[in-house]
């Protein structure tokens, strides 16, 4: 550790760094490396004409609506049954990702089983898989009349057309969010420690709640704001199999759709502003989060 | 070091020690449950998808590529990839080398806002551009007509709304190898007398080759695939503005199932490509440096899992054997 800094400092300037204060030494360094104008004048135009200026529309156009229009907009009852939907759905869906995507992360990386390899790879396929794509094979196997739709209508389960259906589509597109986020830390987990526990006399099962689950709550928890962040947003894997009954199941952003074609802009505008506003505190809490999984991870090394 | 030693120690424990794994049985359950709920959840839609595709035959699965409108489709979403992928190629490069080759104050605010269109709904990035562009609600409503510019429900909103959602992909990607990389060699090329470019082209680039190309297929694939935002700002005029996704909505809810299943099974081939070649890339990284001492992996899927912020500005040298 000690070599690896010194040799950070030697390697980084012939400067001694003990001499120049970091402040000036920052700056000698932005000197050397060249380009900084360039890509950093690069970087923030293309941010700005792309991303800030567009983001910022909707909070312009929102704040022109005046107050009474804008609660008027964001509480209709289509506008709150759709929260009402999505928030909730999309609660369940991450909970049971962070449920199973605990379990699949568990055998991905602490067994050995033929086909691992390939399971591991299949992980990643909602991400890679276009949702307009995910959204009809979705509803192919679980329609009525679909391969598992057929079987499991007769039981009472009625799988698409249903918030049923949008939990099972939200589920498909937020499962590799929690599997990624946990099977790092799983795989650099101390099992030592274990071993500490077990030869102390605990149980599997202590050593496993006791020991195990503590360590990687932070980890679960942002695999769980994530794929939540990423289900109240989802739109294209969602309206194939949701059926878009009015009041019942539709989302927010099949919402924001519908009054996009009606020419209801201001309406569109607000109830996207309060969706914006939601992610944004989202991506805050996944951040927080993510800061606390690595002072875990750097605390044990 | 210290990482390299807990590895070593790691890997002398036998792997199947009773006292920190569970009962055989326990495992296979485990195994039993992850395995079905991924089958059920994961295999199973992109299987459906082939076999929907052949359901009456090979014939009529390629009778759908005779159809004016689908070949219309694709060479549309070629154009939106062909045009979105560079543009974000460049950007991304710009963007790493400025986030991992200065220290400045503000960084970690740069890269929270290259973030931003991960987590905003793919809907809403359609919407702003609307908002600006729209003829008749726009911002720029005016000026557009005058000089009769079309931007939304033509090619130049379809080809904005894409490169805003598959902005942070490539960036994301080369920041954390670039990082890894530290800033030793660029000084050595330029103390060697080497002038900016050639040091960007003949010592960064070949070194982060690896991130950019899995940038690069990531961004493709998301730019061919993207639905959301493209439905938003495309108005979905058939053979115009119809990207492929959006052509296989519009045959889905005609009724022809198996043309959209046939075009879809070509998105999900392009899906599987992308997995192959990720895994590829894995490989080919995780050769190159088992004898570094990298702990992280820098290739996880979904960019923006990895904690990027929270990494530490100057990464510990790589140990050289």
């Amino acid at each position: 550790m000690i070599s690896n800094t010194s040799r950070e400092d030697t390697g980084d300037r012939p400067i001694p760094p003990t001499s120049v204060p970091k402040r000036r030494r920052e700056r000698i360094n932005r000197r050397v490396i060249p380009g900084f104008g360039l890509t950093m004048g690069f970087t923030l135009t293309y941010l700005t004409l792309l991303v800030l200026i567009p983001l910022s529309a909707v909070f312009i156009r929102t704040s022109g609506m005046g107050w009474d229009d804008f609660w008027k907009a964001i509480s209709s009852p289509q506008v709150v049954s759709a929260y009402k939907v999505t928030f909730g759905v999309s609660f369940y869906a991450a909970l049971t990702n962070a449920f199973f995507g605990f379990i699949v992360a568990w055998v991905l990386t602490r067994y050995q089983f033929p086909g691992r390899k390939l399971v591991d790879a299949l992980v990643d396929l909602p991400f890679a898989l276009p949702t307009a794509v995910a959204g009809i094979a979705l509803t192919a196997l679980y329609a009525p009349n679909g391969w598992l739709g057929q079987f499991l209508y007769p039981l009472g389960l009625e799988t698409a057309y249903s918030t049923t259906g949008i939990f099972i589509a939200l589920t498909f597109i937020g499962l590799p969010f929690v599997v990624r986020t946990l099977q790092p830390v799983i795989e650099v987990f101390d099992r030592e420690v274990e071993e500490a526990g077990a030869s102390l006399g605990a149980s599997r099962l202590r050593v496993f709640f006791t020991i195990i689950v503590p360590a990687l709550i932070p980890a679960m928890l942002t695999g769980f704001a994530l794929a939540f962040a990423r289900a109240i947003g989802e739109y294209g894997s969602v309206i194939f199999i949701s059926g878009n009954q009015p009041m019942k199941t539709e989302i927010v952003p099949l919402v924001i759709v519908k009054f996009l074609e009606n020419y209801n802009y201001p309406q569109a505008t607000a109830v996207a502003c309060v969706m914006l506003i939601a992610s944004f505190v989202l991506l805050l809490i996944v951040n927080i989060l993510q800061r606390w999984t690595e002072s875990i991870g750097q605390a044990r090394s | 070091m210290a990482a390299i030693l807990s590895r070593v120690r790691h890997d002398t424990y036998p792997k199947t020690d009773n006292a920190i794994t569970e009962p055989r049985l326990i495992r296979w359950l485990l195994i039993l449950v992850a395995i079905s709920f991924l089958g059920l959840f994961l295999f199973m839609p992109l299987v459906a998808v082939f076999v929907e595709a052949f359901k009456q035959g090979t014939k009529l699965y390629f009778a759908t590529f005779e159809d004016k409108y689908a070949v219309d489709a694709i060479l549309l979403t070629l154009k939106i990839a062909a045009i979105s992928v560079p543009l974000n190629l460049v950007f991304g490069l710009a963007a790493a080398w400025v986030i991992t080759k200065f220290s400045y104050r503000g960084k970690s605010l740069l890269v929270t806002v290259l973030d931003l269109p991960f987590a905003v709904s793919p809907v809403i990035a359609g919407l702003i551009f609307v908002l600006i562009f729209s003829t008749t609600h726009g911002w720029l409503a005016e000026p557009l007509k005058e000089y009769n510019i079309r931007i939304i429900f033509a090619l130049p909103g379809i080809a904005l709304a894409t490169v805003f959602i598959t902005l942070p992909f490539i960036a994301r990607e080369l920041v954390p190898v670039m990082q890894a990389q530290g800033k030793d060699e660029e000084f050595a090329a330029l103390t060697l007398g080497a002038g900016g470019w050639r040091t960007f082209f003949t010592v960064t680039l070949p070194n982060v080759k690896w991130g950019l190309f899995y940038g690069v297929i990531l961004c493709n694939a998301r730019a061919m695939g993207e639905f959301g935002a493209v439905a938003v700002v495309s108005g979905n005029i058939k053979g115009r503005t119809s990207t492929l996704p959006l052509y296989i909505e519009t045959l889905y809810n005609e009724y022809n199932g198996v043309a959209a299943f046939t075009l879809a099974s070509i998105l999900s081939l392009l899906a599987l490509l992308t997995l192959v070649l990720k895994n590829f890339v894995d490989w080919r990284v995780a050769k190159s440096r088992n004898n570094q001492d990298l702990n992280l992996s820098l290739f996880t899927f979904p960019p923006f899992t990895r904690p990027l912020a929270a990494l530490p500005h100057e990464h510990p040298c790589p140990q050289h054997p």
